[in-house]
């Protein structure tokens, strides 16, 4: 999208400030957000992506609050025993953890990318797909370890509500889903960024680094509150 | 050379025209095809819709009469036509064919931001419709739980489709949902960041505004569909219980145990209700624009027009609980629904003042377009006035699941946007295809249409206000209902088979004009916005010439006093207005 040289069709009127100005602003001819397209489109994906996991959330929390069998306690049922101390949520710490440093090394990526530097770029994306990858691995590991050792299913388990069972592998199901998409968009990326496709096809512009970057910290954002809501709570 | 996507090409850069038939109408990226493709497939499924909707009243009407439909039959019926019509109909055409053909051409763009996006949002659509047909042929057929699919008993033993029926129908409406997500984002992307030079915000055509504020609806209203239907399959599937509580069935406990059937319902109206306003608000916006064009008028208070369109988009996010009077909910609840129903209308109303307004003094043209504009100024007052009625938490508990409702969202959500887009379709085939509908065939349509489609809908709000209940395969010998009702009804289903033939005659004028119509030329209807300055009738791939329009006024200059012509389109500079009189001083007239 080239710099319009052209001034506006509208005739100029005195700077606003305000409301007005800020309506002024808005309407303005062209364009509303002066982003590219694919950064806007990928902002409106993740509003209507943030209302996907609140309607997720808050049927959890309905049928949790609406069930009448006793809830099971998330630190007892994902607690990890070494050395015969059960330590409490150990393993989900772990995975948040993992999860928070890949949003470390994606901005970083992002800052790279800003700066040209294809190969520290290429390097950070690829350690934000295998922090991503670790953490579906664990979550994988949590999965079996529920299934096979504690008997959960999603119709039913033994420590209490059923509903304990489907919503705990609906909603982290969906969001496993979510980081494994994105992991397989980091590396498609950072391979574009590598092999030079964006210095050919798009004049040397890395925004697309940043776009999967708001979609990485998006995803990491909604397991923070699957965190707080489900184990948590 | 910086990246330039095709929205914002000039004429040099455009040089991947599509050249075989499969390229340039199959495997299309260009809007206007994918607009049709989507606006045919809707067209086509809607038919299907419609001859279900004629088993029920073949069954209604004459009762122990048709050997061939089953009380399961006639429940699949009812179901699968509420869907189609709502979903896979009514929003398919007017976001998916309405808004693909009309943003790009009415905001001065090349095409759709992401065309190659918008092409998959085709084709997954299509998909969710074979997904969704193909639930006819499996075993126990289709689901025949209501279009509002609640459970328990929608995915309970006893109700028809129970097994295949009702998995096909949820994977459709998340297939349905994925499509519209795609296209939806382009939409938006498109209105708000590829606009051409001089199209302001408060510059662009209220279709526009309507279109694009209905698509924001959808894309934070879908995905409580999109919840509700992954956990309804999960119910059905695999066996959880999100939504089913501990019941009897068929005298044995079921597996479910603890699920609140209640949190179905408030998912799925928080849907359902912004579902409304995304089939209405498109609609809105295209009266507005079919308004001012035959009564040669700019539209009466352009900005509170758009107000009003983002006032209801915001509250329609915030009267879901109204479908839900008689669910059980907390009294409270009810109180503060039917406050932001009441709320709600008054945006509504100032929009068809609006209208109304517009038409008065103006000059009013009785063209095919404008009779339907009309019809739907009448239809729509009547169905919003019975929505009063209903969405009161008082006078609904008794008119709640009768033929009322039906009367009610028939009329403001069947007839109306069905008027809506056949004014629409005779408004823009001469820019789609190049020739005028045929005239006659169009006023036969439409007073056929206007008068059987009340026939059919006014009468349903007496059997309503009789007690006679909804959804009942035949209502035996109930001693309230009086024989009348049923003579009631016969009626009503000879005035459906008389509205449903009429049908075929619009049907055949669409094939008929496409070869034999009047040529129409680039601009039949005078008319100002841009869609109709395009240089070539149909427009080509890329829609404009080497330049991209600019814009230098609103979308509704007509008849601007002192200026020679009673239109002035958008893209004419002040400088260049022809002018009858010294009286014309170029500026935008009575809008700034």
């Amino acid at each position: 999208m080239t710099e319009d040289v052209m001034t506006d069709t509208q005739t100029m009127a005195p700077e606003l400030t305000g409301n007005k100005g800020l309506v002024i602003d808005w309407s303005s001819d062209k364009q509303a957000f002066h982003v590219p397209w694919g950064k806007a489109m990928m902002w409106i994906f993740l509003l209507s992506d943030t209302f996907i996991f609140s309607c997720f959330l808050i049927g959890y929390m309905n049928v949790r609050s609406s069930t009448t069998v006793q809830w099971p306690n998330p630190s007892e049922v994902f607690a990890l025993s070494f050395g015969g101390q059960p330590i409490p949520l150990i393993l989900i710490a772990i995975m948040t953890f993992v999860l928070i440093t890949s949003s470390g090394t994606m901005a970083l990526a992002v800052n790279y990318g800003y700066r040209r530097d294809k190969k520290k770029t290429v390097l950070l994306m690829l350690a934000t797909a295998a922090l991503g990858a670790a953490f579906v691995g664990m979550q994988a590991f949590e999965w079996t370890k529920l299934i096979v050792e504690e008997g959960v299913r999603p119709w039913g388990n033994p420590m209490g509500a059923a509903q304990f069972g489907s919503a705990f592998f609906m909603i982290t199901g969906f969001h496993g889903m979510h980081v494994s998409a994105g992991v397989i968009y980091l590396i498609v990326v950072a391979k574009r960024v590598g092999t030079g496709y964006y210095d050919r096809h798009r004049g040397g512009n890395y925004e697309m680094v940043e776009i999967a970057g708001l979609y990485w910290h998006f995803v990491d954002l909604v397991w923070v509150f699957i965190f707080a809501f489900f184990y948590l709570w | 050379m910086s990246y330039v996507a095709i929205a914002d090409r000039d004429h040099e850069q455009h040089m991947h025209d599509p050249q075989t038939f499969i390229t340039k109408y199959i495997w299309s990226q260009d809007h206007k095809v994918i607009a049709i493709q989507y606006s045919l497939t809707a067209i086509a499924v809607g038919l299907v819709a419609l001859v279900l909707s004629l088993v029920m009243r073949l069954q209604l009407g004459f009762p122990d009469t048709f050997s061939f439909i089953s009380p399961d039959e006639y429940y699949q019926a009812i179901t699968m036509h509420g869907m189609i019509m709502v979903i896979y109909l009514l929003t398919a055409l007017l976001l998916g064919g309405f808004g693909n053909y009309l943003i790009p051409l009415m905001c001065g763009a090349r095409d759709m931001v992401f065309p190659f996006m918008n092409m998959l949002s085709y084709w997954v659509y299509l998909l969710s419709v074979l997904v969704l047909c193909a639930s006819f042929f499996v075993t126990g057929g289709p689901t025949g739980g209501g279009w509002t699919l609640y459970p328990p008993q929608v995915i309970l033993p006893g109700t028809p489709g129970v097994g295949g029926g009702i998995v096909l129908m949820l994977l459709s409406l998340v297939l349905f949902i994925v499509a519209f997500t795609m296209g939806g984002l382009n939409y938006v992307t498109t209105v708000l960041q590829a606009r051409c030079r001089g199209m302001t915000l408060m510059r662009m055509p209220l279709s526009v505004w309507g279109i694009f504020v209905a698509t924001i609806l959808g894309l934070l209203a879908f995905p409580a569909l999109l919840v509700t239907g992954i956990m309804l399959l999960l119910d059905s599937v695999i066996g959880t219980s999100f939504f089913m509580p501990a019941l009897l069935s068929m005298g044995e406990a079921s597996e479910y145990d603890g699920g609140s059937p209640i949190l179905f319902q408030h998912l799925f109206w928080f849907f359902g209700h912004p579902e409304v306003y995304i089939v209405a608000l498109p609609a809105f916006g295209v009266i507005s624009d079919l308004v001012a064009t035959h009564a040669r008028k700019n539209i009466f208070g352009y900005r509170m027009m758009v107000w009003a369109i983002l006032a209801i988009g915001v509250i329609s996010f915030i009267v879901w609980a109204h479908h839900m009077y008689v669910s059980g909910m907390n009294p409270y609840f009810g109180f503060f629904f039917a406050t932001t129903t009441l709320i709600i209308a008054i945006p509504t109303a100032l929009k068809v003042y609006n209208w109304v307004l517009t038409l008065w003094r103006g000059d009013i043209h009785l063209t095919v377009p404008m009779l339907f504009v009309i019809g739907f100024i009448f239809t729509f007052i009547n169905g919003g006035i019975t929505g009063l009625f209903l969405g009161n938490v008082a006078v609904d508990m008794p008119l709640s699941d009768t033929y009322f409702v039906i009367g009610h969202f028939h009329m403001v959500m069947g007839v109306s946007p069905i008027l809506v887009i056949f004014g629409a379709i005779y408004h823009w085939y001469p820019k789609i295809t190049g020739r005028m509908l045929n005239d006659r065939m169009g006023r036969i349509h439409f007073w056929a249409t206007l008068f059987g489609t009340y026939a059919i809908y006014l009468p349903m709000h007496y059997l309503g206000i009789l007690g006679l209940p909804r959804r009942y395969y035949a209502m035996g010998d109930t001693s309230f209902i009086p024989d009348s009702a049923q003579a009631m009804n016969a009626g009503i289903s000879i005035a459906a088979f008389f509205v449903a033939a009429v049908q075929l005659i619009f049907l055949f004028n669409l094939f008929w004009s496409r070869t034999r119509g009047a040529p129409s030329g680039g601009n039949p209807w005078n008319a100002t916005t841009l869609e109709w300055q395009t240089p070539q009738t149909p427009p080509v791939h890329g829609n404009w010439g080497p330049d991209l329009p600019v814009v230098y006024r609103w979308a509704y200059d007509y008849s601007v006093p002192g200026a020679k012509n009673d239109f002035i389109p958008q893209t004419m500079a002040p400088e260049d207005v022809p002018t009858s009189d010294d009286s014309y001083d170029g500026s935008e007239g009575a809008h700034s």
